[in-house]
């Protein structure tokens, strides 16, 4: 696999805080990759690290398979897209454009050529003449843009590049953005803490929480089954099971189930060793969970009595939050107009039964 | 519109204007109309103003513009030249010292330091200028603080003469007018960007290229109005040549100090003092254009 950029064991601290604490990386050449996580988990100081805007206390980055450690910004393959998109407020579009090009050795003559082809690609043709403070958001945005693909980078970077836009337009440019990367071939590394924007772009993302990468790999993969329950918060799916190890034979886990019930496992992580007692925890997507009335004859295999405790509408989907007996709480959604219309019926402070299919039960690693 | 406003109400922005074009009219604009006026007279024998005979002749014959005629002789317009470069090299050293302290205090000294540092600037003020120019001659003196130094460390065998030269005057003119270059300087290097520095970078720019095409064009206005700070006290000022200069360095400010206190020929100094505004007004015109073709907010 060809490898875009590499980040191996990458630490940098800020006085007392770890921002970032040996991470690892690839990216593949051509892909879209995102760094998803909550703010100060680290994903801009690692953008700013690949940048060359700051420099790793220890580890090393590769770009296209050369090291690049310590070499200032502007002797790497890689242009930035910034959160405010830094445009220069003294310069034309088409000035800002053209910045950086003439650093690339492109002739005066053949500038106004290159930014305007820049410009055509973000579909700002027309605007050349422009000051910055002239624009709208978007307009702003799409020059940033322009101005870092005139680079012709290998690998280019946008710091949340689409947090100053609002909702419908953000939805419109991340729809541009992924066509336009695609069209290219560039490899874009895209710095985000909105897991629908990163699921909507990205072939592959990382996880980030604390300076650490908790997992990362294709979209499909960290939605459906997250390693972690960090990441599977992050993802919407805050339904944490604890159970514990009746045995494991072949592959398949059974556990036992607080309230009583059994549940058999397929072990996702053969490598790992199993003894009785021991505590799992799993977890089920919100929408896989399905609630029956407390009367219902149950025909699924794990049941667990639960009291609703909160009902949300929300047009396309309810949602509801339920309690079992041993205290813990789950998130049950279920779209609007599915199969049986009985869901409305689970009002506040009645009794369900709370059940799902054993396939869609995720095991978390174990941590530690 | 103003079709709904009372009429009193109307008034009010006027009203509340009045103690300000009061005081600009009685303190800034009378004085100037009256000096205007003498330096169209002429001066008796005993340094006051000859009673004027035949109005309308002095006007016709054009004798009442002789003291700006004179003004123009060689020996007067080689002043005015002295005068002009001595304040341009004093703008143009200040603006050379003053943009690394700036930048030093604006963008790399740690923030709590920024107050103590900038207060360090402004600290000279507490001081009366005049006591700080006698405190340069103490030090530039042939028996000053820096002879006897370099007389004491056998760097040099006999004094050198430091005093009464262009040198000192310049010295003593960057001196005074240095913080006035700093601290516009400070303000707009603040507001600056440092995404736009670090945006520069990104794009191809070494430290230099991001300095000369980001730093400097987007605190033009810092620049421009340390420049017209600098550069107009400057053009006027008499203290420094008189004290350090000696009598060998004349400038501006001092023939027009002297054309009042020492020739008693006040229609002369008027004139000349006229001619310096003038000056002054061009230099603020020229700012004025500068800014507004940068389409630049003016720091002044």
């Amino acid at each position: 696999m060809d490898i875009a950029v590499e980040i191996d064991r990458v630490s940098r601290r800020f006085g007392e805080i770890v921002a970032l604490d040996s991470v690892s990386l690839s990216i593949r050449r051509g892909e879209f990759f995102s760094l998803l996580g909550p703010s100060g988990c680290g994903k801009s100081t690692l953008l700013r690290l690949i940048a060359g805007l700051d420099q790793p206390d220890s580890g090393t980055i590769r770009i296209g398979g050369q090291d690049v450690t310590g070499l200032p910004p502007f002797r790497r393959p890689v242009n930035m897209v910034f959160q405010d998109y830094a445009l220069f407020p003294h310069l034309s579009v088409e000035e800002n454009v053209a910045f950086g090009l003439r650093y690339k050795g492109v002739p005066r003559g053949e500038q106004a050529a290159h930014a305007a082809e820049a410009l055509a690609l973000v579909q700002l043709k027309g605007f050349e003449q422009r000051r910055p403070h002239e624009l709208s958001g978007g307009q702003r945005q799409r020059v940033a843009l322009a101005r870092a693909l005139a680079m012709r980078p290998q690998v280019l970077l946008l710091d949340e590049p689409l947090g100053a836009l609002d909702q419908r337009l953000r939805e419109d440019v991340q729809v541009e953005l992924k066509n336009l990367q695609k069209r290219l071939g560039i490899t874009f590394v895209f710095v985000t803490h909105d897991q629908e924007e990163s699921l909507t772009m990205s072939d592959r993302l990382a996880v980030m929480n604390r300076g650490r990468v908790e997992q990362s790999g294709p979209c499909r993969e960290i939605f459906e089954t997250p390693g972690t329950e960090f990441v599977a918060r992050f993802m919407g799916a805050p339904n944490i099971f604890t159970a514990r190890v009746r045995g494991a034979v072949e592959g398949v886990l059974s556990v036992t189930l607080p309230g009583g019930g059994d549940l058999r496992l397929a072990d996702g992580d053969p490598g790992a060793r199993w003894s009785a007692g021991q505590q799992v925890r799993f977890i089920v997507r919100p929408e896989r969970l399905e609630l029956l009335a407390d009367s219902s004859e149950p025909v699924k295999s794990p049941v667990i009595p639960v009291i609703v405790r909160d009902r949300v509408y929300r047009g396309v989907s309810t949602s509801w939050i339920v309690e079992a007996g041993h205290g813990d709480r789950f998130l049950v959604t279920r779209q609007s107009g599915s199969r049986d219309g009985s869901g409305e019926a689970f009002e506040v402070g009645s009794r369900a039964l709370l059940c799902w299919d054993p396939a869609h039960t995720v095991l978390l690693r174990t941590e530690g | 519109m103003s079709r709904d406003v009372p009429p009193a109400r109307r008034s009010a922005p006027w009203l509340l204007l009045a103690p300000t074009w009061l005081t600009l009219g009685l303190l800034l604009v009378l004085p100037l109309l009256l000096m205007l006026g003498i330096s169209f007279r002429e001066r008796d024998v005993y340094g006051g103003l000859k009673p004027i005979e035949d109005l309308g002749a002095t006007v016709v014959s054009g004798a009442f513009l002789a003291n700006y005629t004179r003004s123009l002789e060689p020996i007067y317009l080689a002043i005015a030249w002295r005068s002009l470069w001595m304040a341009v090299v004093t703008t143009a050293v200040c603006l050379v010292i003053a943009y690394p302290v700036a930048y030093c205090i604006a963008a790399v000294a740690p923030p709590r330091w920024k107050t103590v540092l900038l207060g360090l600037v402004v600290i000279p003020f507490w001081t009366s200028f005049l006591i700080r120019t006698y405190a340069w001659m103490f030090l530039l003196r042939t028996e000053g603080l820096i002879n006897t130094a370099l007389l004491g460390s056998g760097l040099i065998g006999k004094p050198l003469e430091l005093l009464y030269r262009d040198g000192a005057v310049l010295a003593g003119l960057v001196y005074g007018e240095l913080p006035f270059m700093i601290l516009p300087l400070y303000a707009s290097l603040e507001k600056l960007d440092r995404t736009l520095i670090e945006a520069a970078r990104d794009l191809g720019a070494g430290r230099l290229a991001s300095f000369f095409r980001v730093t400097v064009p987007l605190t033009f206005p810092g620049i421009a109005a340390g420049v017209v700070l600098v550069f107009i006290p400057s053009l006027g000022q008499f203290i420094v040549s008189d004290l350090l200069g000696g009598a060998k360095t004349m400038l501006a400010g001092n023939l027009i100090q002297n054309q009042f206190a020492v020739a008693r020929n006040k229609p002369f100094g008027s004139a000349l003092a006229f001619e310096l505004t003038a000056a002054v007004l061009l230099c603020l015109l020229v700012y004025a254009l500068a800014v507004r073709r940068a389409g630049r907010e003016p720091l002044l």
